[in-house]
């Protein structure tokens, strides 16, 4: 019940399109204690239901760039490929302190950043 | 050139954070559309999602394959998650964003803290 709570958190924070996966994943691992890359695999495959229903709105709605998305696509399922190894081959407490050193920098943007005029 | 060289780059940073993170690759793309390309805020967002899913896909694959995924966990965070997300859909426009981002901040800030004490 507990984890459905932090991810209906995490999915209302998503929702607004505040980054939800850097809430839920220091939920998980601080108050329930969920090893660092378990629950980064939480954070991932629950995106993906989600994510699909949301895509079906704004393709309907015609909310996509599609004239710009190929390149990106192409380079970031690189990226992924390889962020996914490093991933794997860290061990968790390290991960963990690089994952915090990353909710750092976007704790500061988010403080000092400004709306589009 | 230039543009396509600036899109390939987004988007391998955006994917390095996916999967070393499991998060955070819309904290990147979102602000380059708003910021750099100057595309309207609810297109940036569609936009970001139709880029991160197939990269989320990707990611999943690989640690479902290394044994990362712990099912149950993942089933109930998804069904919070999806109406989680309806949920915040909904108050988008009814809630003063700007205030929630501040106050999201400091709790990020707080939380790193916390990590990096533990």
């Amino acid at each position: 019940m507990k984890n459905i709570i932090i991810g209906l958190l995490s999915g209302i924070i998503s929702g607004m399109g505040i980054g939800g996966g850097t809430l839920l994943i220091p939920l998980l691992t601080i108050f329930q204690g969920i090893e660092q890359h378990v629950a980064q695999g939480a954070n991932l495959l629950s995106f993906v239901p989600t994510a699909f229903i949301a895509l079906i709105y704004h393709i309907k709605n015609k909310n996509i760039k599609t004239d710009i998305i190929l390149y990106i696509i192409i380079s970031g399922l690189i990226g992924s490929f390889i962020g996914s190894f490093i991933s794997v081959l860290i061990n968790s407490t390290l991960l963990k302190k690089m994952f915090a050193a990353f909710l750092l920098l976007m704790g500061i943007y988010e403080l000092l950043s400004k709306e589009k005029k | 050139m230039k543009k396509k060289l600036q899109l390939i780059l987004i988007g391998f940073l955006t994917g390095i954070l996916n999967g070393l993170f499991g998060a955070g690759g819309g904290t990147l793309i979102v602000p380059f559309f708003v910021f750099i390309l100057g595309i309207e805020d609810h297109k940036a967002h569609a936009t970001a999602i139709s880029i991160i899913l197939p990269l989320t896909i990707l990611s999943s694959i690989i640690y479902i394959k290394e044994n990362l995924i712990n099912l149950p966990l993942t089933l109930n965070i998804a069904l919070g998650s999806t109406v989680g997300g309806y949920i915040g859909a909904k108050l988008l426009y009814k809630i003063p964003i700007k205030i929630l981002r501040k106050i999201f901040g400091i709790i990020m800030i707080i939380a790193a803290v916390r990590i990096f004490i533990s």
